[in-house]
């Protein structure tokens, strides 16, 4: 048995690669953006807020960590035009992909905020800062540092789970993928050569949160 | 026309949901057994085995475990065995999970303290002795919290399955939502049978956490 791999008309194909990698990219940072403000809100709700926004958090965050990223893209996708919410493919994506980071980045800067010494908001409130100055400048950037690692990590897994969106039609590189082996038939080869670029986006937006942790989200 | 009530719908779903845990159980125990091995492998096969198992391990933690569901099965049909969704499935997350796995359970061999390894080397143990004896009573300790902590990841990593045509709970759902004209309905059954599977686990492992962490 022979088996012959036609990986050149994959490549060929690269303008639709490149379109999927662009959605791909696009969808994460938008997500990201979008997701880390909700879960920084969240965290701060749940370590802070009042008690009535402090269990429906909480719920939000256990209902999300406890169901698969797909179910919650079909929820949103196809549950919700029921009751009349209709939203193209790409918008509910980027729902389901800020709701899942909301989720994990909640639980994971809680830990961060929780762990800053009481006697640093003491000092800041002895200070006169109010308390959104407490929590914007003395407590929020030490907590992000300390827990850095864990959301890059957690914005990569973000990434890699986007995959789903293109059982939406979301012309990501999964999509683009299947749209060349659909094709040309080359089904092994268009997903070795989609799951390689996955592979690289995934450094590279490990490599480039880690560079920009320390100069723009929380300072040295 | 039929109707059909939300009775009929769960029902269905909870017999689908029975196939979410066989491919959950055997994920978890396969990779359980392909992560043991690639740990031996790491802790005993010198510089040229951690750096293979590193790579193994980087390559399953950066790529969709869509994509690996798809390469098994396109991949298995070229060398020429016919697959079934149930065979590629079971493969993709057994390699899947064992790629989490080895990895946890390095990170508690690492986080043994030096000076037990220096100690019981002292007592002349050979490797497997102190591996036996000393090591592996403590790494265990440390790894069962984030262990069962994974195990939640696998029972929600089964739900991508659906996508190969394996017929497990997220693709009887949407069989299902094909069928009554409610996606609404259907979906939220399908993630509340998925979080009556899953916070079970997250709750016991939350509980393994505080109480080994509490010890030490």
């Amino acid at each position: 048995m022979r088996i012959d791999f036609d990986f050149l008309s994959v490549l060929s194909q690269w303008h639709l690669l490149a379109i999927g990698v662009a959605w791909t990219s696009g969808l994460t940072v938008v997500a990201t953006a979008v997701g880390m403000t909700l879960g920084i809100a969240c965290a701060w709700a749940r370590a802070h807020g009042p008690a009535m926004l402090r269990w429906p958090v909480g719920v939000y965050v256990e209902l999300i960590r406890n169901t698969p990223f797909i179910v919650q893209l079909f929820f949103i996708f196809f549950g919700l035009p029921a009751v009349g919410i209709k939203l193209s493919p790409e918008v509910a994506s980027v729902i389901a992909m800020v709701m899942n980071l909301g989720a994990y980045a909640t639980e994971i800067v809680r830990a961060g905020i929780q762990s800053t010494p009481r006697g640093q908001v003491e000092a800041a409130v002895s200070l006169a800062l109010s308390s959104r100055q407490v929590f914007l400048r003395v407590v929020l950037p030490p907590a992000l540092k300390k827990v850095w690692p864990a959301l890059v990590s957690q914005i990569v897994i973000v990434m890699l789970g986007s995959a789903v969106c293109s059982q939406i039609s979301v012309p990501d590189l999964t999509y683009a993928a299947n749209l060349i082996q659909s094709r040309n038939f080359r089904a092994f080869e268009a997903f070795i050569v989609a799951t390689a670029l996955y592979l690289v986006l995934s450094i590279a937006l490990r490599r480039l949160l880690q560079w920009c942790g320390p100069r723009f989200i929380f300072g040295r | 026309m039929v109707e059909f009530t939300l009775w009929d719908i769960l029902r269905n779903l909870l017999l689908a949901a029975r196939w979410t845990v066989v491919l959950s159980l055997i994920a978890f125990i396969g990779g359980g057994l392909v992560g043991g091995l690639l740990l031996v492998a790491r802790l005993t096969g010198g510089r040229a085995a951690e750096r293979l198992v590193g790579l193994y391990v980087q390559v399953f933690q950066g790529t969709p475990l869509l994509m690996q569901l798809f390469l098994s099965y396109f991949g298995l049909a070229l060398i020429g065995i016919n697959v079934s969704a149930w065979t590629s499935a079971a493969l993709a997350l057994t390699l899947y999970t064992s790629a989490f796995l080895v990895e946890i359970w390095r990170g508690s061999v690492a986080a043994v303290p030096k000076g037990q390894w220096e100690a019981s080397g002292s007592l002349a143990m050979s490797f497997m002795e102190q591996m036996r004896h000393v090591i592996l009573p403590q790494a265990v300790r440390i790894a069962t919290a984030p262990t069962v902590g994974f195990l939640v990841q696998v029972v929600k990593g089964t739900a991508l399955a659906s996508v190969i045509g394996f017929v497990e709970l997220t693709k009887a759902g949407g069989m299902i939502a094909n069928a009554t004209f409610q996606p609404f309905a259907v979906f939220a059954c399908v993630a509340v049978v998925y979080f009556a599977l899953c916070f079970p686990v997250s709750l016991y492992a939350h509980h393994l956490e505080r109480k080994f962490h509490g010890r030490r």
